[in-house]
């Protein structure tokens, strides 16, 4: 089996992406680089805040930042994975996001706990 | 063309009691809310039968034509606390893996804790396309497997 991505990586990996935020902010990087500014215009937090969850994932090594000028430039860096890993990893997220919706479920149909 | 053994767990604290949490799994109506194929799918296929012998079958054609199948089995149930069940994942009829799941819903104060342990086979016939990815059920998620990835395997 491939191992191109140690036990802690992945540790690492999945608490960075255990959150919505971030993973929202993720799936804004998918699609290109991003200053930090507009990572934040879409979410609904202050921009410390948001600074915090880069920081979360910088240390995950998902995303790296550089400044470009005056402005901080955000962009992801996906670790190479093997095959297995791979699989492993989009399965279990998968599986992470539906117990997500659970919880989402849940606080609709009995309440959202105080 | 080889075949991957795997196990993952993963654990939730729910603000609900266990059996509110136990209900999400039991209830057709709620299982539903959270257990589906994405909007963009067309769905052509769901039934849940929640009893031992029973299964859940759920079924919906991707965008890109593909049809995707969970077939599940359940195997033991205990109300309100327990729930393992095997399924399998099928990708136009190809079997993508086969999981063993075990389902644990524990007391956590004024909430539950529900943990969710797999062992599965995944049958790596073409690393190039993670079976969860194509089964995926959320943009973001879709998104996160090549991400997480890098570059192809090969």
């Amino acid at each position: 089996m491939p191992a191109t991505a140690d036990a802690a990586t992945l540790d690492r990996t999945f608490r960075a992406l255990a959150d919505p935020s971030r993973r929202s902010i993720v799936a804004r990087l998918s699609s290109g680089p991003a200053s930090v500014s507009e990572l934040a215009a879409p979410l609904a937090m202050s921009l410390p805040a948001v600074v915090q969850h880069l920081g979360v994932l910088q240390e995950s090594g998902l995303v790296r930042s550089e400044k470009v000028g005056r402005v901080r430039m955000c962009r992801l860096e996906p670790a190479p994975m093997g095959a297995a890993q791979q699989w492993i990893a989009d399965h279990r997220a998968a599986w992470e996001g539906r117990l997500d919706r659970l919880g989402d479920v849940l606080d609709t149909t009995y309440g959202s706990p105080s | 063309m080889s075949v991957i053994h795997a196990d993952f767990a993963i654990e939730r604290r729910y603000g609900c009691s266990p059996p509110q949490t136990f209900s999400a799994f039991a209830d057709p109506a709620l299982k539903r809310q959270w257990f589906a194929v994405p909007a963009d799918w067309a769905e052509t296929d769901w039934t849940l039968d929640f009893r031992v012998g029973g299964g859940e079958t759920n079924r919906g054609r991707s965008p890109d034509g593909k049809l995707h199948a969970f077939v599940s089995r359940f195997h033991d149930i205990v109300a309100e606390r327990r729930i393992v069940f095997a399924y399998d994942l099928l990708v136009d009829d190809q079997l993508v893996s086969v999981s063993l799941t075990t389902v644990e819903v524990f007391a956590d104060g004024d909430g539950s804790r529900l943990l969710f342990t797999e062992q599965g086979a995944f049958f790596d016939e073409d690393p190039g396309a993670p079976a969860e990815r194509e089964h995926g059920t959320g943009v973001i998620l879709d998104r996160l497997g090549p991400l997480l990835a890098g570059e192809p395997a090969r």
